[in-house]
């Protein structure tokens, strides 16, 4: 904790140290705080959004599962939470495929007016969400696919395309080129190139990725609110209408289980990347 | 080549779901067909009216268009969203339409029917109206009555029925009316010259007359020169409104002091969407900085607690504060607890820009951090020893030599932290209540309440042009290729 100094360290420095420590320290805190203070008041057993005595005292009777209960066996969360797992792996599906191969196309040399495209395709990641929720909506309506199961996928699609591109394309940029010579001098087509020597190599991009393309799906309220319909509703968007309206503990039950996935997406995603990492290191070696 | 062929899916893709529905967004801002789709013969009649006064009010064939336009409007239900639409710009006119369309009926127009079938027993007969619009010539010389007749046809017409409704006759008396002597000759039909002769007899059953009798409004020159206005098929006015200028009667002029409210969202949007970035800035930079100098095993284990936040749900993350400000919330608990505020006069976090600059910053801290963490891994530590060496001080090394090196990082999270900012609606909608709310609320508004969809599109081309603009900026600093993640 205590850092030893050298003794020509004068006072100001080593308030200057410890004070620019503690202000880090509070900007963690400021980080973590809310997160960390849903996960205790999701086990409340009362009605309410704050500390009971009876928790502060950790007595049992202050902590219970009821709004886990809830949350299981409520037809609402159960629609909104079949509807989730639903939609977003299928929009996933659609960027990464999509997106993969767009990106090995676009790493490749000479390709023409390389940044228009790449700046289309990057768009929807930058334009505002309730810009694109609003286009949608107008234009899936003239064409049908307003409120419908795969409108909500290709809308989500689209938003998730620009991270499958910017992670793909980035793994592709250590990707040495000559293995895919090599692979054909050996006698293999393209198709047995790609999926032998190119696609092992790129996966840790495809799959962080087609995670971020999921939780963009799986966390996407506002598109879902104008192209989705209530029978389409999602985790979110009961989320959204619970906190507008009657707000009730549920929600901090729910934001736990999701608190959850996120840790686990994370992880995930730091494990490939460092995974990655190692490999570039050894085809650097 | 192949390269295109490996991109193409993805482009047609992107096209479809995303660039077309933006475009079409893009249009519905400039587009205004319910006024001329619903009222297409008062849309042309009117073109040529240009009033001189306040008694100067339209032609009589003005009014007769109107009536048969309207009289087709009711059968099809639609007379109400002209009335809509035009209330938008002028408050009051969609009563007026509202009540015209239920009062037609009470209009005496046998008297236009009755004119041409006294002279003619022919012009009560289905077949020889219809023998006679399908000569080209004709229903080009007679446009409204030839639409009439047609719509007549396929809206009102059952098999029992030979003789077309009033309204037809009206359209016939209209046209007939605007054309010379000459022009009827050249046409070459007994009955329409006939017809023509006589048509100012009919100007004692005035439509005018009527309608100004049922309803006053339509005798106001007001009222008619916003049809004018707005019955061209594009318009600039849902843009004029979206920066508080409305087309008054003299052009363009500025709104009433109560209708004035969208630059100032606009404004409110920036300001607070600058507060957040400022604040990222100053909360984000030292963290960064302490990131950067770490041991890497350190710095990565601490990066968690940067990178959880980053992959929360965004309502998970909106919830949780919205438990924390709340006046019985933890942050005042805590407040009344410690003493520092009293228990009856707990503080209003919540439902205010207060509420909303707090939990933006906080959501979108991480895009701060970690463009600023990237660049400041970069920088070689020696220039600030270098700097050292040579008699600095601590704070000038740092100024002088480190934090210029780490502008592109300010650069990039700031650009990021303030394009994000500016289109948040789900944030503010839940904790800004009135106050702290940005101009994506209101478009949001517009399009699934108020739905003046126009409106909506209008304030978002002007939102989309802002952050393009900002996201040209950012290719600038940063390139979009090299956008990282994580």
């Amino acid at each position: 904790m205590f850092k030893t100094f050298p003794t020509y360290t004068s006072l100001y420095e080593r308030i200057w140290y410890y004070g620019f420590r503690l202000f880090c320290g509070l900007v963690f805190v400021f980080l973590m705080f809310p997160i960390l203070v849903i996960l205790p008041l999701s086990f409340n057993a009362g009605d309410y959004f704050t500390f009971s005595p009876e928790m502060l005292r950790l007595e049992a009777e202050g902590y219970s599962l009821k709004h886990y209960r809830d949350f299981f066996f409520n037809s609402d969360w159960h629609l909104a939470t079949y509807n989730s797992f639903r939609i977003a792996p299928m929009a996933t599906l659609l960027a990464v495929t999509f997106g993969t191969l767009a990106a090995i196309g676009l790493s490749q040399s000479h390709v023409p007016y390389r940044k228009v495209i790449m700046a289309v395709l990057i768009s929807p990641m930058i334009v505002p969400l309730i810009i694109s929720a609003a286009g949608m909506y107008f234009f899936y309506s003239r064409i049908g696919l307003q409120g419908t199961y795969i409108g909500v996928v290709l809308a989500h699609a689209a938003l998730g395309i620009p991270f499958v591109i910017i992670t793909v394309t980035a793994t592709l940029v250590s990707f040495d080129k000559s293995l895919t010579r090599a692979s054909a001098n050996l006698g293999a087509g393209p198709v047995r190139t790609f999926f032998k020597v190119q696609m092992p190599l790129i996966l840790p991009g495809v799959i962080s990725g087609g995670l971020f393309a999921f939780i963009t799906s799986f966390d996407e309220v506002v598109v879902v609110l104008f192209v989705g319909s209530a029978s389409l509703k999602t985790m979110p968007w009961e989320m959204f209408n619970g906190l507008r309206e009657q707000i009730s503990p549920t929600i901090l039950a729910v934001a736990t289980v999701l608190v959850t996935l996120s840790i686990l997406l994370l992880t995930t995603v730091e494990l490939l990347r460092r995974r990655s990492e190692r490999l570039r290191g050894v085809s650097a070696a | 080549m192949r390269a295109l062929l490996l991109i193409a899916p993805l482009l047609a893709f992107v096209l479809i779901t995303f660039v077309m529905p933006i475009a079409d967004m893009l249009f519905r801002s400039v587009e205004n067909g319910i006024v001329s789709d619903i009222l297409p013969r008062t849309s042309a009649a009117i073109k040529d009216w240009n009033s001189q006064g306040v008694d100067d009010l339209p032609h009589e064939n003005v009014y007769r268009n109107l009536l048969v336009d309207l009289t087709i409007a009711v059968k099809r239900r639609t007379q109400t969203r002209v009335g809509s639409r035009l209330n938008y710009e002028a408050a009051g006119i969609s009563s007026s339409f509202r009540r015209v369309g239920r009062g037609l009926r009470s209009f005496n127009t046998e008297p236009y029917s009755n004119y041409f079938i006294h002279q003619d027993e022919n012009w009560g007969d289905t077949g020889y109206l219809e023998q006679l619009f399908s000569n080209p010539r004709i229903s080009a010389a007679l446009p409204s009555s030839a639409s009439a007749f047609r719509t007549w046809q396929t809206d009102f017409s059952s098999d029992q029925i030979i003789t077309p409704d009033d309204f037809v006759f009206v359209a016939l008396a209209s046209d007939l009316s605007t054309l010379a002597n000459d022009k009827v000759s050249d046409l070459g039909i007994d009955s329409l010259r006939t017809a023509h002769a006589d048509i100012d007899q009919l100007s004692t059953s005035s439509i005018k007359h009527m309608f100004i009798e049922f309803d006053k409004n339509w005798g106001d020159v007001n009222l008619w020169k916003t049809i004018k206005t707005f019955s061209p098929r594009y318009t600039d006015g849902y843009f004029l409104n979206a920066v508080d200028l409305k087309r008054g009667i003299d052009g363009v002029e500025r709104r009433d002091q109560s209708e004035r409210i969208y630059l100032v969202l606009f404004v409110r949007t920036a300001v607070m969407s600058l507060t957040i970035t400022v604040l990222c800035i100053l909360l984000g930079y030292p963290v960064a900085y302490l990131l950067a100098h770490l041991p890497l095993r350190k710095a990565n284990l601490l990066l968690i607690l940067v990178l959880l936040p980053f992959w929360t749900s965004l309502l998970v993350r909106t919830s949780a504060w919205k438990v924390l400000l709340q006046q019985e919330g933890v942050i005042n608990d805590i407040l009344v607890t410690i003493g520092l505020v009293d228990d009856a006069a707990r503080l209003v976090m919540i439902n205010n820009q207060f509420g909303t600059i707090v939990a933006m910053s906080h959501i979108l801290l991480p895009f701060m951090i970690l463009p600023l963490y990237s660049v400041m891994k970069t920088i070689p530590p020696s220039y600030i020893r270098a700097a050292r060496s040579l008699g600095a001080t601590p704070f000038t090394a740092f100024w002088r030599v480190y934090f210029p090196q780490s502008l592109p990082g300010i650069g990039a999270g700031s650009v990021l932290v303030f394009i994000l900012a500016v289109g948040y609606y789900i944030t503010p909608e839940l904790v800004g209540g009135v106050k702290g709310t940005f101009i994506s609320n209101r478009i949001a508004y517009h399009i699934s309440s108020s739905l003046n969809w126009g409106l909506g599109a209008a304030l978002g081309t002007l939102l989309l042009v802002a952050v393009l603009i900002l996201y040209w900026v950012y290719d600038r600093i940063v390139g979009i290729d090299n956008v990282k993640l994580g």
